[in-house]
């Protein structure tokens, strides 16, 4: 084309492009279709989903750079992509039947979503900390329009407030940390950056500037002490969204992380390691012990999706050890992808229990399921043991890898740490179980087909792919290899 | 796929089939749930008695299995590997034998919610025979913390009233000490870059002091499973509250459990340390023996008594087994057969008065002998096998653990021996005190209550007594001629011994 723009430029975010181009047509398209059929907007997105997914899925094995090193396309992106689109299409499949109920359908609530996971595709490709900054913007402010979408309720409208405040606080806190290391090393790529902080320049300046990097993605994933908004609005949002953001901003806010920290900041290991572990350490104990005293299942699963925060941490702190840091990264992709199917389940599960008007929310409220409605109590059980890290499932298997990885870059304190908050957990997953199995009550559950499909694919997932993990083990540990 | 025709895989997941078959069953059709899984259980009693026909008892490595790569990735080697040995294969049977028997005693007493109870028990079966045939770590952890799931919900679900909090403390007390397993498990992985148990007890090499550490994970795990003194408090809990197939299984099965970990992993994998810490874990064996035998004693309730008294006779099977000789190891290894067949005898005929009488206090009942002979005579039978009685099993294990401990190296001082002899006699104290509460002396209150309802206490039927017939007979078969019990292990142990670095 010219010296701007070549087509290998659009091959690296092809599947950001197409999914972009989706998402303004179908803004369009959705005008044309009438208020009582906004489920084809539903059928649309998942389409264009679905048609990013393949053209992700050809790239896989395939490297390239594009928009002079801005983005990249490696191993890592190809498996990372793959894992957001998947969450947007549960994403949609979530929505599908539960905005109608809830009286939300609205064809935005689709085009908002493919929005946002753009954003976090972008996040993922970035290589330099201007597009950090753009995909950041593109993945939250969808989000802050989600969560205030039921704005007839107080809580829904009071989580988009919340979560857009100190969000924008905390991308203050991204921006200034950009600046300061533009000042230190002259540079906003990765590559430069890392060359410029090699020789040995202004280190403090650069240390504060990732610092606040930290602080501004640790806001993104939930991290402790950058966590308070993340009950209230888990609470408040719709639920379908709420399932969505736990996964999806998750999975962007993490990848982004490791990239701009490995690639970037090598020569701060040793300041950094302390900061991350101590960081992990603090979350996995903060979100479990809080989490023991909720009793709205929302709440509840929004400090344990906290605490999840703190164990994937952990398999980014042995970083700065060439020997351990494969291994690491692949057990925190593989823990990511475990957190996510199991996160998508047990929201799903939330959702067919859920009522008008926030009924139906409270553990109390799943007493008898079991004896209700057998296949969603059994679902709902294997997403406990997942998210305590119990066999058969394959949040069990996640675990195991990461302790194995974290013991191996030698934190065994970490490791400690990371059982006992388990153990902790433990206690109030449970709790949910003995509701669903073990007290009497009438609960009324929802039933819708696609709903219904997602947590039933979800919990034969988690059961299946912890007898035969060998795929994704295998698939996240050659996503690590390509990204040095 | 050919790892699927392997004997000891169709041993383990032959209940798998069961539990299909029942969820195609409707719930409403009792009978034939029952049917159903007494007969899926029966099969897989044939099939480990088809394991123990090839199973050679001369050859003290593991037999009928070979390793399969599983996981192989990124450093990481994990095998499915099931295999049995002379340390196994008692255990082994004994899963396999109890477990028909435990569903034949839910035939009246389990009415509610029968097609569940029977899949959870399925589930438990395939638990537990993974947990005693796995030979690599990875697998091991896996069956050891799945066989807590079932069991958590039998506890939970048809458990007495405090079933709850009994079936949660359950779990977390057993999760507590497997999670610093999994640390030492992990640690072992990294070390050795294989999960394998016999590649790792070849390969050895582990410094002394890890070994201690090690060691100390491995039996934070095992000692709450089994229980030792002072980690036991879950299990009166658990058991008072199960119903009582699930306390057969719980003391027959499960608690052993714990004490096959000790045998298959903490000895031949830390040797040094096991040496080491053989005087230690007499000691805690030793006040285990006296405190729960003293603790029995004070019992008003007779689940609750013959509860504590396995914590007393596991404390045997420990003594025994860090005598680190021959005949402690065998000793104990014969016990943890006696205790399951005794112990599980004991709570099958608890559940099957409870069922009559919906109590358990011993200061109501009294005078039962004449009331019910047939009752009264198998329960003084299992009473005296428990207590250890000349002629009878409990005799042959606790005998040969404490001729096994006065001599042993290891703990090197006969007086754990000396003072755990005092347990035998406190043994006799609190179970003749039971017997002669209950069954004999004046007609106790609940014999009128039970008659003021409508229907006098009968004596056991045919049911009842074909359940536990199949254990009187082997107890009397060991207490007599124990030899060939002895036989399919000494091998093994044999080899185990002559390992150990002892001082």
């Amino acid at each position: 084309m010219s010296q701007y723009i070549n087509p290998s430029d659009l091959t690296t975010i092809l599947p950001a492009i197409v999914l972009t181009v989706w998402a303004c047509a179908l803004l369009v398209a959705d005008l044309f279709i009438p208020h009582e059929r906004k489920g084809w907007t539903a059928v649309l997105a998942a389409l264009g989903l679905a048609a990013s997914l393949g053209i992700t899925l050809t790239q896989v094995g395939g490297t390239s750079t594009g928009f002079k090193g801005m983005v990249t396309l490696d191993g890592f992106s190809t498996f990372l992509n793959a894992m957001l689109l998947v969450s947007g299409l549960f994403g949609v499949a979530l929505a599908y039947g539960y905005v109608r109920r809830m009286g939300l359908e609205r064809g935005e609530y689709y085009t908002l979503l493919l929005f946002s996971v753009v954003g976090m595709m972008l996040m993922v490709q970035a290589s330099d900390l201007i597009v950090v900054f753009i995909a950041l913007e593109l993945l939250s402010i969808p989000l802050y329009v989600l969560a205030a979408l039921n704005a007839r309720q107080i809580e829904s409208e009071e989580a988009g407030l919340k979560y857009f405040l100190l969000g924008s606080f905390s991308t203050g806190f991204l921006v200034y940390g950009i600046a300061l290391i533009f000042g230190a090393t002259g540079s906003t790529s990765y590559s430069g950056i890392m060359t410029a902080a090699s020789t040995g320049t202004s280190g403090l300046l650069l240390t504060i500037g990732a610092a606040l990097l930290l602080v501004g993605f640790g806001f993104k994933v939930a991290v402790v002490p950058f966590h308070m908004w993340t009950p209230d609005v888990y609470q408040g949002a719709p639920t379908s969204v709420t399932a969505f953001m736990a996964s999806g901003a998750k999975i962007a806010g993490f990848a982004a992380l490791l990239r701009v920290f490995a690639l970037a900041f090598p020569t701060l290991t040793a300041d950094l390691t302390p900061i991350f572990a101590a960081l992990a350490a603090l979350t996995m104990i903060v979100g479990n012990l809080i989490a023991v005293s909720q009793t709205n299942i929302k709440r509840l699963l929004a400090y344990s999706s906290i605490a999840h925060a703190g164990y994937i941490l952990m398999a980014f702190v042995p970083y700065g050890n060439p020997q351990v840091m494969p291994v690491s990264v692949a057990a925190g992709l593989f823990y990511l992808a475990a957190y996510a199917v199991t996160n998508f389940g047990a929201w799903g599960v939330v959702i067919a229990l859920e009522k008008q008007g926030g009924k139906g929310l409270e553990v109390s409220d799943y007493a008898g399921l079991f004896w209700k409605n057998r296949p969603l109590a059994l679902a709902m059980t294997v997403f406990m043991l997942s998210l305590i890290g119990f066999p058969p499932t394959i949040g069990m298997v996640g675990k195991f890898y990461l302790f194995r990885a974290v013991i191996d870059g030698g934190f065994i304190w970490l490791a400690i740490v990371g059982v006992v908050t388990s153990l902790i957990s433990a206690y109030y997953y449970l709790r949910v179980v003995v509701n669903m199995f073990m007290q009497e009550g009438e609960p009324q559950t929802g039933s819708e087909f696609w709903l219904n499909f997602t947590w039933g694919l979800t919990a034969l997932a988690t059961v299946i792919l912890s007898f035969v993990p060998q795929p994704l083990f295998a698939w996240a540990s050659s996503a690590v290899l390509r990204l040095f | 796929m050919e790892f699927l025709s392997q004997p000891l895989t169709l041993l383990t997941f032959f209940p798998l089939l069961g539990v299909l078959a029942l969820a195609f069953i409707p719930g409403e059709r009792k009978n034939l749930l029952r049917w159903t899984a007494l007969v899926t259980t029966l099969v897989t009693f044939g099939l480990s008695l088809w394991v123990l026909s090839m199973f050679d008892a001369s050859n003290p490595s593991l037999q009928l299995g070979k390793p399969y790569d599983w996981i192989t990735v990124a450093g990481w080697n994990i095998q499915y590997h099931l295999g049995v040995d002379g340390l196994s294969i008692l255990l082994v049977l004994l899963t396999a034998f109890l477990t028909p028997i435990s569903i034949l005693s839910t035939w009246t007493a389990v009415e509610e919610r029968v097609k569940d109870f029977m899949m959870f028990f399925l589930l438990l079966e395939v638990g537990m025979m993974g947990v005693f045939l796995a030979q690599d770590l990875f697998l091991f952890y896996i069956f050891w913390e799945f066989t807590l799931v079932p069991m958590y919900f039998l506890i939970g679900i048809w458990g007495g009233p405090r079933r709850i909090y009994a079936a949660v403390k359950f779990f977390l007390y057993t999760m507590a000490g497997s999670i610093l397993m999994l640390l030492a498990i992990l640690w072992l992985g990294i070390y050795q870059q294989t999960f394998s148990v016999p590649e790792m007890i070849a390969k050895g090499g582990i410094p002394n002091g890890v070994q201690f550490w090690l060691f100390l994970a491995f039996t934070a795990a095992f000692a709450i499973k089994v229980p030792m003194w002072p980690l036991h408090s879950w299990l009166p809990d658990a058991h008072v509250e199960a119903p009582t197939a699930g306390s057969v299984i719980l003391a027959g099965v499960l608690l052993k459990m714990g004490t096959y970990g000790f045998l298959r992993f903490n000895i031949p994998l830390f040797p040094q340390a096991a040496v080491q810490m053989a005087p230690w874990i007499a000691l805690f064996a030793t006040i285990g023996i006296i405190y729960g035998a003293a603790v029995s004693y004070a019992q008003s309730d007779v689940k609750k008594l013959v509860a504590y008294s396995s914590v007393s006779h596991l404390g045997f099977v420990m003594l025994g087994m860090f005598a680190l000789n021959e005949q402690g190891i065998e000793g104990a290894i014969l016990q943890m057969i006696n205790h399951g067949l005794s112990t599980g005898a004991l709570f099958l005929l608890i559940g099957m008065i409870y069922e009559q009488t919906h109590t358990r206090e011993i200061k109501v009942y009294g005078g039962l002998w004449k009331i019910t002979p047939i009752f009264g005579t198998i329960m003084l039978i299992a009473s005296l096998s428990s207590m250890g009685l000349p002629g009878l099993n409990g005799f042959v294990g606790e005998f040969t653990i404490l001729l096994g401990a006065f001599g042993s190296q290891a703990i090197g001082s006969p007086w754990f021996a000396g003072i755990s002899a005092a347990g035998v006699i406190m043994a006799a104290v609190y179970i003749l005190y039971m017997f002669q509460k209950m069954f004999l002396g004046p007609t106790g209150s609940i014999v009128e209550e039970v008659k003021h309802h409508g229907h006098a206490l009968r004596d056991l039927n045919w049911r009842e007594i074909l359940t536990v017939l199949p254990l009187l007979i082997f107890i009397f078969w060991i207490g007599l001629y124990p030899k060939p019990f002895f036989d399919l292990m000494t091998p093994t142990v044999h080899n185990l011994v002559a390992a150990l670095p002892l001082p």
